[in-house]
């Protein structure tokens, strides 16, 4: 049964586009079929991280507007057999989508896809509740920061009660918390909200911590997937979450500092021998 | 905790937790308002009235004088009902 997730967050700049993008990769590499669909209408990215920008010929709109068939918009990902890519288009046409004609593409797409990832565009309007509505699993991206935090629990709020499986009574849609951009060193100093405070706020099963990384932004400058970066600690988080996300259990890393500072260290022993 | 957490954050909360204590009291406000459906918005206007019947409260005094709140504590929502007689009632 093929199953639809988006990801989401409320704040913009969290690490949406990047994890739709390495997520998808990363459920390819596992065997899946798999597309990931742009719904940022008007500021198209998700094409540019997953390095086929220069392939687009139609888009999501034109195959909402019955302009192209959807096989004509889908890219397939040049490294991935199973792979797939339906961009968003530059409109700046806000209605460019409806739900009925987004509902239309995505029951296509169920036809000959294991896993359709939805890449929301930020805000909690029009635009992200396209990408939300028929969602059975969301992927909710925080960073530990205070307005990401807030502005999830508002996204979680909206998932629970505007989606189509809101709206019809059914099973609630899966949520998935995934923080991105840790740092474990900022957290020990106490300048940033550790992971245990953000699952406490927001309280939903937690599938994964991407640290920040600098291979994100190299993954992105040569428009690679992180994922395929499995030297790189962002990479194998990605790779972890995924298992998760499959139904495995992987201990979480990349969650404390490796080396404890000298000065650290020997207070540390001190405190311990007069313990 | 090592001493050195005891030496340099006992004295003063670290940035981080006050983020989070801000952040309980406006997510579990904005939690309350959002999941507030309009059943007890009618409600909260039904026991106005009622009071309003009963107590000679001016009526743009009674929302000073009365306070309906609801509030969520962990698992289930509280309602609140906070009335301040008027002096010729006691
Ligand atoms: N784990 C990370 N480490 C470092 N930079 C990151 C990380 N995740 C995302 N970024 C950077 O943050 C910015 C916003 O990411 P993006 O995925 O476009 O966010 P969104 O789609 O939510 O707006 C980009 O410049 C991206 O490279
Ligand atoms: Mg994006």
């Amino acid at each position: 049964m093929a199953e639809v997730i988006v990801v989401t967050s409320g704040k913009g700049g969290v690490g949406k586009t990047t994890s739709s993008a390495a997520l998808g990769t990363g459920l390819a590499l596992k065997g899946y079929r798999t597309v990931v669909v742009d719904f940022d209408v008007g500021l198209r990215n998700l094409d540019l991280i997953m390095g086929c920008e220069r392939r687009v010929v139609y888009d999501l709109v034109n195959v909402v507007k019955e302009e192209a068939l959807l096989h004509q918009a889908l890219i397939k990902d040049k490294r991935l057999e199973n792979l797939f890519v339906l961009p968003a288009s530059q409109t700046r046409d806000k209605d460019a989508l409806d739900l009925a004609g987004v509902e239309k593409v995505i029951e296509e797409l169920k036809t000959s896809f294991d896993y359709i990832i939805c890449d929301s565009p930020a805000g909690i309007e029009k635009g992200a509740m396209m990408a939300l509505y028929f969602a059975d699993r969301a992927i909710v991206v925080t960073n530990p920061e205070v307005s990401s935090v807030r502005d999830s629990d508002r996204i979680l709020g909206i998932l629970a009660s505007k989606s189509k499986r809101a709206e019809e009574k059914r099973e609630p849609i899966r949520e998935h918390l995934l923080v991105t951009r840790y740092s474990a060193t900022r957290v020990e100093r106490g300048d940033m909200l550790s992971l245990e405070d953000i699952e406490d706020l927001l309280a939903i099963p937690l599938l994964g911590v991407i640290p920040e990384s600098q291979a994100v932004l190299r993954a992105s400058n040569s428009g690679i997937p992180v994922t395929f970066d499995q030297e790189s600690d962002a990479g194998q988080a990605y790779l972890d979450a995924i298992d998760r996300f499959l139904g495995h259990k992987v201990p979480m890393r990349f969650i404390t500092t490796k080396k404890k500072g000298l000065l650290q260290r020997l207070f540390k022993s001190k405190a311990e021998e007069t313990s | 905790m090592s001493l050195i957490d005891l030496l340099f954050r006992k004295n003063k909360p670290s940035s981080a937790s006050t983020a989070k204590e801000r952040l309980q009291i406006i997510i579990s406000h904005e939690r309350t308002r959002q999941s507030q459906p309009d059943l007890i918005n009618q409600m909260q206007a039904e026991i106005l009235s009622v009071i309003a019947k009963y107590l000679d409260i001016p009526s743009d005094k009674i929302q000073d004088q009365v306070k309906v709140d609801v509030e969520r504590r962990g698992e289930h929502s509280v309602l609140e009902l906070n009335i301040t007689l008027p002096d010729s009632c006691t």
